[in-house]
């Protein structure tokens, strides 16, 4: 493992207004991994992950991004630098063309050339957004809205991909599709990846690593394989 | 057709009724407290047997009786639309601006009036069409930018008789700086909340007008405004530049020609740029776009800026149409008539933006002897467009399609 982690939060506290949401989370993202997130439902994965993304504000702690803070950066530079989320819900832009919300993802480029080539391979991973690249985004259905924010993201060339909870509400047979891709773009391209999900078997089986979150404090951390295989979280997260 | 008559006739039945009762404390009220029904009965009467008519017909030719006459009829228009698509689009353009630009040498002065009527409002819809339509920021105090640009050339040209096509831009330039005055505080809200700020911020610029006396005159307005003016070549002692003010209407009515075609210009361009990209990103989910990389805070900044350009070139232009500003003219009920114009014709659609500031500047002038109906007619427009076209008279097509165009 690489010395210098690429990602790391050191004891992040957020908050929403009144709501403590993060109370000192501390992780680290070593490049070339897949480090998962689980945690139940609001145990604050999908707030440390906007967090990262200068969504939501830091109220305590420091996250480094390349061995420099990034908390005061602004949400729209951190693209440019290589951070790029697929959030919650996918969140494409509904009315805009499938092609549309993929040129959108490389916003910050100039490089036309560079953005046409990923633009091909974008629909090479996913054929159907080919298909369907004069159609609306709203139009799609849930597992293809899941691959167009992926893609989308893909677009912006990250180093580091934060993906929330790719699995939400999709069909087996999807989920293990966008998990197949998930691994392509991890081994192929070297894209470091961070994964929330609440589906914590799926999770732990792609990633090298993982943190179990509750209520906004990291209670676990440890290879993906042993907490898979350890039983306390099997019995709380795995349905055990 | 007895058995669809059946099911609409009931739902018919209860509506007119229902109509009698809104349309009877309507125009049965009079002044003096007196209740009447005579008047409210005739119009009533009038309106339902247009109505069954209309729903005779729908509900013939949905029995397929007419069918004799619609499908000869049909093929004629499906034909006929397609000829005009075979047609390019610059074509059209080319043709419509020909005719704008003749238009003058036909018609009379009232027509000419209400063409730079129509012509000024479609800057001033295209130009909300950017905040609402693309950037998805709902401005319902849209038309005190419209007043800033009056009041600019107004104050110009009375107090330092400055020339209009000197204010002009400058008109637009203080109208972009009230636009981020304007828009800065209200970025962090969304929908409700800044439909009420803009709202409010639009009374504010009203009231202000209204009541520094000392620069604006109050309610009084002011007047004396120069209207454009050229310099023409003479030889007459000497050869020199002569000023002269264009007071001719038709001239006004090419300068605001200018004005409208320079703003669908502009506002083409911004829609199939990055920019106008990146807008309606924010409109469709700010948060998504932040993460894409969008400067949304400069972005929505920028739109009520260049909104706000037009309105100001708009007003400017009214200032010095009408010679004369008064607070009077930017009210709310301005606001919402370009608002409405632009719901109308069809939210982020150029053509449909200027059919609907057409239709609904013109029509109100056609039906000038139903003056005092005319807000319950424009209401009842609406409401049967928002129910039978919710996406307006010309809907967008896709709000862009930039690149499929590149493609094609
Ligand atoms: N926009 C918000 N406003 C207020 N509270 C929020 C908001 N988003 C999340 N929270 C709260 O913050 C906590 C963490 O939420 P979240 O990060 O979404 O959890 P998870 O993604 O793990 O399900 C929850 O208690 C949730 O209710
Ligand atoms: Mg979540």
């Amino acid at each position: 493992m690489a010395a210098e982690p690429i990602l790391e939060l050191q004891n992040v506290h957020a908050s929403y207004g009144n709501i403590k949401a993060l109370k000192g989370v501390s992780l680290k993202v070593y490049p070339g991994e897949i480090v998962a997130i689980i945690g139940a439902n609001g145990a604050g994965k999908s707030t440390t992950l906007m967090t990262i993304c200068g969504i939501v504000a830091v109220d305590e702690g420091d996250i480094l991004y390349q061995g420099r803070s990034i908390t005061k950066v602004a949400a729209e530079k951190l693209p440019v630098m290589g951070l790029c989320q697929v959030p919650e819900g996918r969140r494409i832009f509904p009315r805009l063309t499938v092609h549309e919300n993929l040129e959108l993802g490389a916003f910050y480029r100039r490089d036309r050339e560079g953005i046409e080539k990923d633009m091909q391979r974008v629909y090479e991973l996913f054929p159907v957004l080919k298909e369907r690249k004069r159609q609306q985004g709203g139009t799609l259905s849930g597992g293809e809205q899941q691959m167009l924010a992926i893609g989308r993201a893909l677009m912006s060339r990250p180093k580091v991909l934060l993906m929330d909870e790719p699995s939400l509400g999709l069909a087996p047979l999807i989920v293990q599709k966008i998990f197949d891709i998930i691994h392509e773009v991890n081994q192929k391209e070297g894209t470091t990846i961070l994964l929330v999900e609440q589906n914590a078997n799926l999770a732990l089986q792609a990633a090298q690593r993982g943190y179990v979150l509750e209520t906004g404090r990291v209670t676990m951390e440890d290879e993906a394989e042993k907490l898979l295989h350890n039983a306390e979280i099997r019995k709380a997260y795995l349905g055990e | 057709m007895i058995r669809e008559f059946k099911k609409i006739g009931k739902i018919y039945v209860f509506g007119m009724l229902w109509l009698l009762g809104l349309i009877w404390p309507m125009v049965g009220i009079h002044k003096d407290g007196s209740l009447s029904f005579g008047r409210a009965f005739t119009i009533w009467s009038y309106i339902v047997v247009g109505t069954f008519a209309c729903l005779l017909l729908y509900l013939l030719n949905k029995s397929g009786y007419l069918d004799k006459a619609t499908k000869p009829m049909g093929r004629v228009r499906d034909d006929l639309v397609a000829k005009a698509r075979a047609v390019p689009v610059w074509i059209w353009t080319l043709v419509a601006l020909a005719a704008a630009l003749i238009y003058p040498l036909f018609t009379a002065r009232y027509a000419h009036d209400v063409a730079i009527q129509v012509l000024i409002y479609i800057s001033l819809g295209l130009g909300l069409n950017i905040v609402v339509g693309l950037a998805g920021l709902l401005d319902l105090g849209y038309i005190a930018f419209y007043g800033v640009g009056a009041y600019t050339y107004a104050l110009l040209s009375v107090h330092y008789g400055m020339s209009f096509w000197l204010c002009l831009p400058v008109a637009a330039v203080l109208a972009s700086v009230a636009g981020c005055l304007i828009g800065y505080p209200t970025l962090r809200m969304r929908g409700d909340y800044l439909a009420i700020v803009t709202l409010g911020f639009g009374e504010i610029v009203r009231l202000i007008l209204n009541n520094w006396m000392s620069l604006t005159n109050g309610p009084n307005g002011i007047l004396g405004i120069k209207p454009p003016g050229i310099y023409v070549p003479s030889f007459e002692g000497g050869f020199h530049f002569e000023h002269i003010y264009l007071k001719k209407l038709y001239f006004l009515y090419y300068i605001a020609l200018a004005i409208a075609v320079v703003t669908i210009v502009a506002v083409r361009r911004l829609n199939f740029s990055r920019i106008g990209r990146a807008w309606e990103s924010i409109r469709e989910d700010e948060t998504a776009a932040e993460l894409m990389g969008v400067n949304t805070f400069m972005l929505k900044l920028l739109a009520y800026a260049m909104g706000a350009v037009f309105a100001g070139l708009a007003g400017a232009f009214f200032a010095a149409r009408m010679r004369f500003v008064s607070p009077e003219s930017f009210t709310f009920l301005e606001s919402a008539m370009v608002l409405s114009m632009v719901v109308l014709g069809g939210m982020g659609s150029i053509p449909g933006i200027i059919l609907g500031c057409a239709a609904l500047i013109v029509l109100p002038e056609v039906f000038r002897e139903f003056e005092l109906y005319r807000m319950l007619v424009f209401g009842a427009a609406m409401t049967v467009m928002m129910i039978f076209r919710p996406a307006g008279l010309i809907p967008a097509k896709r709000v862009g399609t930039r690149s499929e165009e590149k493609e094609g």
